[in-house]
């Protein structure tokens, strides 16, 4: 039966939500009541049936609306994909990643075939019938990367491996937390990860860095990461901060359920085998506030998070305007009662 | 040399020290950057015959430091009238330039930076280049809504010179770029802008 | 599993390729193709001789293109702990082998604008590789390869027939050395030389290398070392619970997977990091024989790499 494909907007009037089922799906990032940092990388083994790692690559409800709005934000600014030019080996590991696995998951949407070089594409929910020779982007209506990943859901950065130290020097990113793929492209890990404040101190980035540097062909690893956006903005990028940044401070006590959200970062990393380059995909999950109370364990414990976390955190994440607020109107959801450990709803 | 803050993002300018092996000592200097070429040079007289320098005056101008670099005699020394042909000629030797030709570059952080990024394009790896930060403290600043440069911003916030929105410069620098980000800083409530401070003098 | 994912193989073929080299084209088991690569990289090879397990990466020469072998060459080391005298001994054609996924500690730097590949005897294994990636990439490049005498000369044959002109040969008993300082000085800014071949070869190649004014960021070299034997210790794994006698002829990681813990590796060569491993006490002087650790924290005895070092005294604690 397949995924059945919402139309929705993620800008201007706003239509995103999900269903019940994608609420029950959500990849809620919290284990315990109390913020913690951490790193958190674990293995990215296949997870229970219908959660959202299910699969490596996770497609969902929101694929055709998501790609829609992929599309709109590279046709104003086509800056935020770029590639270079040493990085067309990577592009062309990061075509067969994506679609083997996801023809491979979801064959009922996807369909590839190959003969030699010679490839052939389906994807039915885009309308996109295309064959191709692996390995020649001629044959293609765009350059490899770009074209595949404005087929699947989620930024990407490609990261070039070399003097011990990783590159992000590729990278399509249209649904970011904040972060310029044209100011940080060429940029080396310490480099990127810059402006996280404490984490540089505790040497979170040192160990992380090194333990990437190892990571082997098909051992991927994902870690979870969060932060909040007002409105179910996917583009909330700083091109366009001085369009958006305004929406912050239109949360009221009345509107918090319905314009708070939080959004929640899948993180996955691939060793790529020809160009020994890693991909790091950065899938962006968004719920509203009266979503994830529906889920009353998730409705006890995210007021607990938000009272617990750090200042310099809260400021980082851009949340500060409305935390507060957000508290508020997520208490009358907090009898008091303990949680259950573990992430899952019970 | 000046001691800069704990930016990660930002490069480290450790000081130019004359590579003994290098074959070819190719040296951009810009303002001040002068002093530092000619601290380093003087204690390696040696390599001056298979040195070239390519000089901007700058922020400088009017103080001779050509004079003075002329003085150490060096194999070549030209002299450019700004940033931007300084940069076509040294782009031009990097095209024809041999390994064994070692590059340094010295004078302030936005000219290391255009520096360092024409040297990356002709496959130089930004560890290799020799780096001296001398005189303002002045930042090149790139808008991240319009992606235009702005050049010596001393404060902040302020007014991109190309899109006129009024930006607050983010401790993270772009070597790609040679540049810092600039942001808006009222996007949340326009028109509220908080005083401007001078902090990069 | 610490090691990563592994492939099950069968031995299609064994070549003679020189006196001491043989090339061995290993097949998927399972029929599935091998995956693709990028060159320099390497399997570790995992050998049963006889109850002792051992493991020794080697570097991959070549792929098939439909994944239905890889090929791998190995020098039979007189005085190596055994693995490659059971490759050249006891493996023959149809045997199974395990190896791992590859993995490449040794990449070509494609920021760079040439490549300049010098290799030594075996060491032309992953040169042999990055000389052909190159080749498809239609990126600038030239091969130098020091070899013994003609009769090493099959790996020389097959790279003079793929590269042409652009392979440089030189033969010990004809007195032709690598001269770097001959070929190093017109190369073009932005080159990176790659370098494979015995310890001492590798060392006068960087010297040369920097002698004639190269950046340290462009000179590449690739060590794998055997793990060398010593005198047999005593290792008690303190989170385990359990004590093991490494032997005069294996390494201290063999000892602890012989002891039926799974540790951490990559490389097997002490080059990689990923068995570093905290020790809590050694009663004796730690011998460090790997080239990832800094000379401030091998000083410093608080870390050992397991694949390659061991300890000269009684008894070694490590936190596993």
């Amino acid at each position: 039966m397949g995924i059945q494909f919402k139309q929705e907007t993620f800008r201007d009037d706003y239509t995103f939500s999900n269903s019940p089922e994608a609420i029950r799906r959500f990849p809620f990032p919290f284990d315990r009541d109390e913020y913690m940092y951490s790193v958190n990388i674990e293995q990215h083994m296949p997870g229970p049936p219908k959660s959202y790692v299910e699969f490596p690559i996770d497609i969902d409800e929101h694929y055709v609306s998501e790609m829609r709005d992929r599309a709109i934000v590279l046709k104003e600014d086509p800056l935020r994909c770029q590639s270079l030019p040493h990085m067309l080996p990577a592009e062309w590991d990061l075509v067969e990643l994506l679609m083997d696995s996801m023809s491979k998951h979801y064959p009922e949407h996807f369909q590839l075939t190959k003969d030699g070089d010679r490839w052939h594409w389906v994807n039915q929910p885009l309308g996109i019938d295309q064959t191709f020779t692996f390995g020649d982007t001629a044959t293609l209506p765009c350059p490899p990367m770009e074209y595949i990943t404005r087929q699947c859901q989620g930024d990407f950065a490609l990261l070039d491996q070399r003097q011990d130290n990783l590159w992000m020097d590729a990278g399509i990113v249209t649904t970011q937390a904040d972060w310029s793929l044209d100011f940080d492209i060429g940029m080396n890990f310490m480099e990127w990860h810059g402006p996280v404040p404490i984490a540089h101190d505790i040497g979170v980035f040192d160990r992380a860095l090194k333990f990437l540097l190892n990571l082997q062909q098909g051992r991927p690893v994902r870690r979870l990461n969060w932060t909040m956006t007002i409105n179910p903005r996917l583009d909330t990028s700083p091109e366009n901060y001085h369009k958006w940044g305004q929406e912050k401070a239109t949360v009221t006590p009345e509107n918090v359920g319905d314009k708070v959200h939080l959004r929640v970062e899948l993180q996955a990393l691939w060793r790529l085998p020809r160009s020994n380059a890693i991909v790091f995909s950065i899938r962006a999950y968004l719920i509203s506030m009266e979503e994830l109370v529906t889920i009353p364990k998730w409705g006890r414990r995210f007021p607990r998070i938000l009272k617990s976390l750090p200042e310099p955190i809260a400021n980082y994440k851009g949340l500060s305007r409305y935390r507060e607020m957000t508290i508020d109107w997520l208490s009358k959801y907090d009898d008091g009662q303990p949680t259950s450990p573990g992430f899952f709803p019970d | 040399m000046t001691t800069l803050s704990d930016i990660k993002s930002r490069p480290i300018y450790a000081g130019l020290k004359v590579d003994e092996y290098a074959r070819r000592h190719l040296v951009a200097a810009e303002g001040e950057g002068a002093r530092a070429v000619i601290e380093a040079f003087s204690m390696a007289p040696e390599a001056l015959d298979r040195t070239t320098i390519l000089y901007c005056p700058g922020g400088s101008a009017g103080q001779d430091h050509e004079t003075a670099l002329a003085d150490l005699a060096p194999d070549l020394i030209h002299v450019a009238p700004s940033i931007e042909t300084l940069l076509v000629r040294l782009k031009g030797m990097l095209n024809t330039a041999t390994m064994g030709t070692r590059l340094y570059a010295t004078g302030t952080e936005g000219f290391i930076g255009q520096v360092v990024a024409a040297a990356v394009g002709f496959g130089v790896d930004h560890h290799s280049i020799f780096t001296e930060h001398r005189g303002s403290l002045a930042r090149r600043v790139q808008c991240v809504h319009c992606k235009g440069m702005t050049d010596n911003v001393t404060a902040t916030p302020f007014t991109c010179s190309h899109c006129g929105l009024t930006l607050f410069v983010r401790d993270h620098y772009s070597r790609r770029l040679g540049a810092f980000q600039g942001v808006c800083v009222d996007a949340e409530e326009p028109g509220v802008i908080p005083p401007a401070e001078e902090l990069y003098k | 599993m610490s090691g990563g994912v592994e492939i099950l193989v069968r031995v299609a073929d064994i070549e003679q390729a020189t006196a001491t080299v043989r090339r061995f084209t290993l097949a998927p088991l399972s029929g599935e193709p091998l995956p693709v690569y990028s060159a320099g990289a390497h399997v570790v090879v995992t050998m049963d001789d006889d109850g002792h397990r051992i493991r020794n990466p080697y570097s991959l020469i070549s792929r098939a293109q439909d994944g239905s072998h890889y090929r791998i060459g190995v020098l039979k080391t007189p005085n190596s702990r055994g693995g490659s005298i059971y490759l050249h001994e006891k493996v023959c054609e149809g045997d199974e082998l395990v190896i791992t996924m590859p993995v490449n500690l040794f990449p070509i730097v494609r920021t760079g604008r040439k490549h300049v590949l010098v290799a030594g005897g075996i060491g032309v294994t992953p040169i042999y590789a990055m000389a052909e990636e190159l080749r498809a990439a239609s990126a600038p490049y030239e091969i130098h390869y020091a070899m013994r005498d003609a009769s090493c000369g099959a790996f020389a044959d097959e790279l003079v027939e793929m590269h042409g002109d652009k392979v440089r040969l030189y033969r010990d008993d004809a007195q032709e050395v690598i001269r770097v300082d001959a070929i190093l000085p017109h190369q073009p800014l932005g080159t990176h030389l790659y370098v494979c071949g015995p310890e001492g070869m590798i060392d006068a190649i960087l010297a040369g290398g920097r002698k004639a004014g190269w950046p340290v960021e462009n000179l590449h070299s690739e060590r794998f070392l055997a793990p060398m034997g010593g005198a047999p210790f005593s290792v008690a794994l303190a989170k385990a619970g359990i004590t093991a006698t490494v032997r005069s002829d294996q390494s201290l990681l063999e000892a602890i997977e012989e002891a039926g813990v799974d540790a951490p590796y990559l490389c097997r060569g002490g080059a990689c990091g990923q068995c570093e491993t905290r020790v809590i006490s050694a009663d004796g002087e730690l011998i460090h024989n790997d080239h990832y650790l800094s000379d401030e924290e091998k000083a410093s005895g608080a870390k050992i790499m397991t694949c390659v070092s061991r300890l000269k005294g009684r008894e070694l604690v490590l936190d596993l």
